[in-house]
């Protein structure tokens, strides 16, 4: 079932060496993960218990402001919370009380623990516990760490996720679990393609909502859809469950070769594979064709973001003819990211961890045709010249599945299109050039 | 604790990298967790600067919380220093850091580095943004400025302005231009666009143009003790200001030479029959304090509009804007309570909001117009053409923005005569605005009634009747929150349980203007 596939390359990344920095990191916490989930996960509420800042990074982060009361919120530490953890503990409970009070609709409740909190020990887990106690059945709360000590930007919907694995109930249903948050379009779509596959029933974590949650138990065995859940596929061996490793569905040749290990564990037969994913690949490879010409020949520079990178290399290499330079990761799991660092061909400097300072002179050293970076990056290096995709774009966008490689390929052309329009009309150039 | 949705001002820290993104030659040394280095992208993205701000986060880890975060602050503030050579260095802590106790200021005093280095206090849990900035340039001030022999000429210093300041950028070209006219040289323009070394020499100035009390009130406190110089008290929003400010420059500098005023087309626009539908128009004005009352005193005297409600976030201000909602005959609302400030709204009913991209957002969720007159601000606010707040051109472009989001007067009339027409009807929106929808064709009543912004619940115990409701809904949505109001005030004014057709037309007359 891997007919049509490039071959592997002779040597993948696996074992290359990898570049490791310690200094300042351009990167989000844990927290800004909310900005997803509180629109994926509909009956839930995330409190964060911070500081000013968190409040703010929330509200910048989020960039465009949502126009609408949103399912977030934080519960400021004032200088008298920090005096006693017995006041912080009923300040955090009186704090619930008028938040549960002023939505009646919420039926999960998520404390977010943050830098300030952790630094304080300001134990979370037992106010969850106490607060389960006082409002259940009609709210859960859990918690977890979105905090920047803790955690790196994707990092947070995993502290998530791994949070709700421990409550899911046990099940011996042989199930197949899909692991990360999709957005609701494509995941239908991918649920359609398993459904033609004769796999089922599929469950989905996180769900919609609390009611339509799942069980777990040995003979669970689960995927994941985003390369950043590595806390809660560990949570989830922990439950009995066992993880089908592969390359992440991104592009034609990743969502094949992940519904293939999916497929190979439900015995499909090599023809219905075939005929379910035949018609979906062409249409992946025509429209990777068309939308990533501008790509083609010219080199990528990721500097550490969303955990995407390695993934995404692979993509832009091995599908849309791209030469990586430098792929930087937050950090690199061997387990979860081995499958797509075998087919990324040798060559690109690994790198885990960041100074930023460094990776700057790297990068502009190397001049790369697109540079895959964060917000605080983009602007400054645009107007050095250089392109640049911001990464948080990435997780705010439908890119997974055969459905969105031709866009995907787009979202990373377009810059280097965008450049072209400009430079060929404009009678006046940035001045940096 | 404080549950918090939407918040109108950052952490103190933020207010102090505020001051050294506006500066040069200076870097910011703060001991941060990782992740704090979402700043950067509000100076990137929201203001789009070409170069990252100069802060240099010492980011440190859970595991580096055991060991020690000291040595990791002295090495990245010797990086930052070896790296980016600053005349000058601030260090600081974020509210993280705080917590550790670290003391950034006096780890940076030992390590010998041949610059000033100053070292700041910004309390991350009882203080905010606007504090951390007036703070951060005070401290700069006070370290770096030396009493100096008086320039020959007049000159002052203009002081205030910062990065991500709402028009900080037009505004100081729009004075500096106004001072020009006047005969009077800027010395030092600060923080934004100066150097350490460019603040040693504020001391030359005769005296000080406060632009921005919130960001840098201490300084000219500071200075008129420290260098005998006086500062301004008027800041120059709308015509009156712009007025009371020159006259307030030529008392401090002596300056007789005549302003040439035709620039200002306010005045006449204002005047203009076509302005006569402003008249009236109930407004609720709520932002920084500094903004807050500018904006007051432009809508009374210089629109003709109505000011329903005033208040202002910033405590700091709070006794400005209580005297000036006193005089209007108000009580200010002094919060930073995203949710107080809706509720408030949402009882006005004001016919327009001038305010922030808070009351942006609840202007949109109520129908009400809205617009922006102070930070905080968003990407949009950050417009590529010159648009000042400050002086003559300010005041044109204050006019202009504040009518953009009404409908315009006989577009006014023509929704109050034809309010069924299924393409022009007051669900659509002003027609100048992009996202002007005409409703489906022919559309049944009905559905023409669900779009309708939600109703507010009739308020009180008078009930409204049947007809008199009916009758309600035939007003435009625009003036509709204020006819509600008015006869409920009217009816329980006069003891009555049930407002009838003709109470409301009798509340009409009565209100009648």
């Amino acid at each position: 079932m891997t007919d049509q596939f490039a071959p592997p390359p002779a040597l993948g990344c696996r074992t290359s060496p990898v570049l490791k920095q310690r200094g300042q990191r351009e990167v989000f916490c844990g927290l800004t993960g909310i900005i997803w989930l509180h629109r994926k996960i509909q009956d839930a509420f995330f409190l964060v218990v911070g500081s000013r800042t968190c409040a703010h990074l929330l509200q910048s982060a989020a960039g465009v402001m949502i126009f609408a009361e949103p399912r977030f919120g934080t519960a400021i530490l004032e200088e008298s919370d920090l005096a006693g953890l017995n006041d912080a503990h009923a300040e955090l409970d009186r704090t619930v009380q008028q938040l549960l009070a002023r939505r009646p609709d919420i039926r999960q409740l998520f404390l977010v623990g943050s830098c300030p909190s952790e630094v304080i020990k300001l134990d979370l887990s037992r106010a969850a516990e106490r607060l389960t106690q006082q409002f259940a059945p009609s709210v859960r709360v859990l918690e977890y760490s979105g905090s920047g000590i803790e955690t790196t930007f994707t990092q947070g919907e995993d502290a998530c996720l791994a949070a709700m694995v421990p409550v899911l109930p046990h099940t011996t249903a042989r199930e197949l679990l899909v692991v990360g948050a999709l957005p609701d379009v494509v995941e239908d779509q991918m649920l359609s393609l398993l459904d033609g596959l004769g796999i089922g029933p599929v469950r989905v974590l996180p769900a919609r909502s609390i009611d339509a949650e799942m069980g777990i138990g040995e003979n669970t065995v689960f995927a994941l859809t985003q390369p950043f859940l590595s806390d809660t596929h560990a949570a989830l061996e922990r439950r009995g469950a066992r993880h089908l490793a592969a390359p992440f569905p991104f592009g034609e040749e990743g969502t094949t070769a992940w519904l293939a290990a999916i497929a190979a564990e439900f015995n499909v037969s090599d023809d219905r594979f075939r005929a379910v994913t035949e018609a979906p690949r062409r249409r992946a490879r025509a429209a990777i064709a068309q939308a990533s010409a501008p790509l083609n020949g010219k080199s990528v520079f990721f500097f550490p973001d969303s955990q995407m990178e390695v993934p995404l290399a692979r993509f832009l290499t091995r599908e849309c003819a791209m030469t990586a330079i430098e792929v930087g990761m937050p950090y690199i799991h061997d387990s979860i990211h081995g499958p797509d660092l075998d087919l990324l061909p040798q060559g690109p400097q690994l790198s885990e961890g960041q100074d930023v300072d460094m990776q700057l002179d790297r990068c502009r050293a190397a001049r790369p045709d697109l540079t895959v970076c964060g917000l605080g990056l983009a602007n400054p290096l645009e107007a050095e010249g250089l392109s640049t995709k911001w990464a948080i774009e990435l997780v705010f966008t439908p890119v997974h599945f055969y459905e969105q490689a031709g866009d995907l390929a787009s979202l990373f052309a377009r810059p280097l299109r965008r450049k072209t329009i400009l430079n060929g009309t404009s009678h006046t150039q940035v001045a940096a050039q | 604790m404080k549950l918090t949705v939407w918040t109108y001002e950052g952490p103190p820290h933020v207010g102090a990298m505020r001051v050294a993104t506006g500066m040069k030659g200076l870097h910011y040394v703060l001991h941060a967790p990782q992740g704090d280095t979402y700043a950067d992208l509000l100076f990137t993205m929201i203001e789009r600067r070409d170069h990252r701000p100069p802060v240099t986060y010492t980011t440190f880890q859970a595991r580096d919380l055991g060991s020690d975060t000291a040595s990791l602050f002295k090495t990245a503030c010797q990086d930052a220093y070896d790296r980016f050579q600053p005349e000058a260095i601030i260090v600081g802590a974020s509210c993280t850091a705080e917590l550790i106790q670290d003391d950034p200021g006096g780890l940076a005093e030992t390590m010998g580095l041949p610059i000033p280095v100053i070292a700041l206090e910004l309390p991350s849990y009882q203080r905010k943004e606007n504090f951390g900035a007036d703070e951060t340039f005070f401290q700069i001030v006070r370290h770096l400025a030396k009493p100096m022999e008086k320039t020959t000429r007049v000159s002052c210093n203009i002081i205030g302005p910062t990065a991500l300041g709402f028009r900080h950028r037009d505004d100081v070209q729009e004075i500096t231009n106004l001072l020009y006219e006047l005969g009077i040289e800027v010395n030092v323009t600060a923080p934004m666009g100066a150097t350490p070394a460019d603040i040693a020499k504020m001391g030359q100035a005769h005296f000080n143009v406060l632009l921005y009390p919130e960001t840098g009130e201490q300084a000219a406190r500071h200075c008129e003790k420290a260098f005998d110089q006086p500062y301004t008290k008027v800041v120059p929003i709308g015509a009156g200001a712009t007025h009371d400010f020159i006259a307030e420059v030529r008392r401090l500098s002596g300056s007789t030479t005549p302003i040439d005023t035709d620039r200002l087309r306010q005045s006449w626009w204002s005047r203009s029959v076509d302005s006569t539908y402003l008249t009236g128009k109930r407004v609720f004005i709520f932002g920084d304090g500094t903004h807050v009352l500018a904006a007051a005193r432009i809508a009374r005297d210089e629109m003709g509009f109505d000011v329903a409600g005033i208040g202002c976030y910033n405590r700091e201000q709070a006794r400005a804007v209580r005297a000036l909602a006193k005089e209007y005959g108000l009580e200010a609302l002094i919060t930073d309570d995203y949710l107080e400030v809706e509720r408030t709204i949402e009882a006005l009913q004001p016919e327009m909001i001038l305010g922030t991209q808070m009351e942006r957002h609840i202007g949109k969720r109520l129908g009400i117009p809205c617009a922006v007159i102070s930070a905080p601000v968003h990407v949009q606010d950050f417009p590529a053409r010159y648009s000042p707040q400050m002086g003559f051109e300010g005041a044109n472009v204050i006019f202009d923005t504040w009518i953009h989001p009404l409908v315009m007067g006989l577009e006014e009339h023509l929704l109050h005569m034809f309010r069924e027409d299924f393409e022009f009807n007051d669900a659509a929106g002003p027609s100048h605005h992009g996202g002007h929808a005409p409703a489906a064709q022919a559309p049944e009543k009905m559905s023409l009634e669900s779009k309708m912004k939600p109703e507010p619940a009739p308020t009180g115990e008078v009930v409204w009747l049947d007809t008199a409701e009916r009758e309600l809904k035939k007003i435009p949505f625009f003036v509709r929150g204020k006819a509600r109001r008015n006869t409920e005030s009217y009816a329980s004014q006069k003891g009555l349980q049930e407002i009838s057709l003709d109470t409301l037309y009798e509340a009409k007359a009565h209100f009648a203007r």
